[in-house]
């Protein structure tokens, strides 16, 4: 696709490759790749394409069969105002933004302190984040629930707020040591010079850390965004109330009284974005930092 | 050179403190400090100190020792949950261990339009796990007219109970977590086959290598630390796989699928009457242990091996 793409392949060397049994050897186990990857990897997200236009009887007797009877685009209709996926697809938007606003906040702001402004415990909140990367999620799932339930201090609940979801979102020390890795790279002389000439601290962040820096936020937002739309099992515990609850987590819920045809329209729906998204975004996903999908939550 | 002022004035006020930029300084850090302190760093205190409490949210907490440890050690879920676990890590890391890695292999020697393949390994990874799981639970309609059982009848094969049966539940779940999975591996390991220095190719062909022993004697060893690591992340991933049993069978058929998360889950959430906290909180320290000690015997056990 890009021309990153395109450098020269290694293991096989040109003398090799110039031997027409290697080169069709190797080809053919290529298609063979792609052949399987446009199988097994695409296939299920094609089925749930086909299937979301497609009557439901004809899915339930036929589930392979290419639109034996016709199209039933009204599925896509009936999922998004019958069955409410628009206001779940909002509410899913809704959650989604707030999420990324807080991780964009606490982490260039964390970032900043980290790297630019250097004050000398630095090392020690380093520290404590460092360590927090070793925890795994789980350790934190109860304590975190009874907290929002009832917080300390002022002793008033969270559960059916979005503040629920938002706020523990923001503590992520993954991309908190992104961001600072980021800024640690940027030229110092530059910082230097803008202190010379009198700006501040608050100045120096807004007119050139973070103009500077739109390549990582670019990065923390995507997978921000993305990792908030895949979230299902905090949501679900601490937005109790339906009517504000995202698509991930009402989806399992309005399957049992909901028609498949429509069910399989609504699941689509709630794809759109994500894949939307990532063919917008690839670069970010396939070459930047992406090991943030690699460790399965 | 600026800190000449600091040398005249050695006395530090808090005057002294705002005016060099101490207070423009903690401001900054203040979202930082607040949502890793309020959602991090005390809920982490908080679940050792549940771990040995009796609570319920309505009546003041208890203390009580190591019960909840020996109520859920002593409980008969634990060790079949411990055991589906284990089978589920073991499984996804037969299915989903060599592939990607293969793929990855015969990925970075495609000549053209390189970017489709890894497109296409990702695509799977970014659909919201939700989705994927909804989506396999109708693949595995154990009706004869399901989408996996149509497939098989194609080539005469009896339709399968999939999640059904307790032979086949679990294999079913982790086909799905590796559909879903496998990508994000793909893409680790292609970025670690472009940092192979080319040299080490270009001597051992000057050696008279062929491919297969480019691959198998610069390649995966160069490899080594990656994969190393992918494992042991994988492995710390899959011990806490909770989505696909939870949507998939519930536990179920009889506890075949019941996982350590699941359980922790069931114990803090499961009751409508009001959770056991205590109990839960204490298996997932124990969980939380039980990893770091793993991880750490497996880098210490791999270290010579891995910066050799």
């Amino acid at each position: 696709m890009s021309s990153v793409d395109e450098s020269p392949a290694r293991i096989i060397s040109q003398a090799e490759w110039s031997k027409p049994s290697v080169r069709y050897g190797v080809r053919s186990l290529q298609l063979l790749l792609l052949f399987g990857l446009v199988v097994f990897g695409l296939g299920p997200i094609l089925w749930l394409a086909k299937s979301a236009i497609t009557p439901t009887n004809d899915t339930i007797t036929h589930p392979v069969a290419l639109f034996p009877h016709g199209f039933a685009w009204s599925n896509l209709h009936e999922a998004w105002s019958n069955v409410d996926v628009a206001r779940y697809f909002w509410n899913t938007i809704y959650i989604a933004f707030g999420s990324w606003l807080t991780q964009l906040v606490v982490a260039t702001t964390g970032g900043y302190v980290l790297s630019v402004l250097r004050p000398k415990y630095a090392r020690f909140i380093k520290g404590l984040l460092l360590a927090t990367l070793f925890v795994p999620a789980i350790v934190l799932l109860v304590p975190l629930y009874v907290e929002i339930v009832r917080l300390p201090i002022v002793h008033h609940s969270l559960i059916n707020s979005y503040w629920a979801v938002w706020l523990p979102a923001g503590a992520s020390a993954f991309n908190v040591i992104l961001v600072t890795r980021f800024f640690d790279n940027l030229p110092r002389e530059i910082f230097e010079a803008a202190r010379v000439d009198g700006a501040g601290p608050f100045m120096l962040f807004w007119k050139i850390v973070l103009p500077m820096s739109k390549p990582i936020l670019g990065v923390v937002s995507v997978f921000a965004v993305l990792a908030s739309w895949k979230d299902f099992l905090w949501p679900l515990l601490v937005l109790a109330n339906p009517n504000i609850q995202p698509l991930s987590v009402r989806l399992p819920s309005i399957q049992s009284q909901t028609e498949l045809g429509v069910f399989l329209a609504a699941m689509f729906i709630a794809c759109l974005v994500p894949i939307f998204g990532f063919l917008v975004f690839q670069r970010s996903f396939l070459r930047g930092p992406g090991l943030g999908g690699a460790v399965k939550g | 050179m600026t800190r000449d002022s600091e040398h005249r004035l050695p006395r530090r006020t808090p005057l002294t403190w705002v005016r060099s930029g101490g207070l423009s300084t903690l401001l900054f850090l203040l979202p930082l400090l607040f949502v890793f302190g309020a959602f991090s760093w005390y809920p982490i205190v908080r679940t050792v100190v549940m771990s040995v409490q009796h609570t319920n949210l309505v009546q003041p907490a208890t203390w009580v020792g190591l019960k909840n440890f020996k109520a859920v050690v002593h409980d008969p879920l634990f060790p079949i949950a411990v055991k589906n676990t284990a089978y589920f890590a073991g499984l996804a890391l037969l299915f989903g261990y060599p592939i990607p890695l293969i793929g990855a292999v015969l990925m970075s020697e495609v000549r053209k339009r390189r970017g489709i393949y890894s497109a296409l390994a990702y695509l799977p990874v970014v659909i919201p796990p939700v989705v994927a799981v909804l989506l396999w639970k109708t693949f595995y309609d154990a009706s004869s007219t399901g989408v996996f059982n149509t497939i098989l009848g194609w080539v005469h094969i009896s339709p399968q109970p999939w999640l059904q049966s307790q032979g086949t539940a679990m294999p079913s779940l982790v086909l799905e977590s590796t559909w879903a999975n496998a990508g994000g591996t793909v893409i680790i390991y292609l970025a670690a086959l472009t940092s192979v220095n080319t040299e080490l190719y270009e001597a051992a062909a000057v050696d008279g290598a062929g491919i297969l022993r480019k691959i198998w004697h610069i390649t995966l060893p160069q490899l080594r630390g990656v994969l190393l690591v992918t494992m042991i992340l994988q492995i710390i991933g899959t011990a806490q796989v909770f989505l696909e049993p939870y949507l998939f069978t519930s536990g179920g058929p009889a506890n075949s699928t019941l996982t350590v998360l699941l359980l922790i889950y069931n114990y803090a959430f499961g009751n409508s009457l009001g959770g056991d906290y205590g109990k839960a909180t204490a298996l997932s320290l124990m969980l939380a242990v039980f990893l770091a000690l793993f991880s750490w015997i497996y880098l210490r056990a791999t270290r010579s091996w891995s910066t050799e």
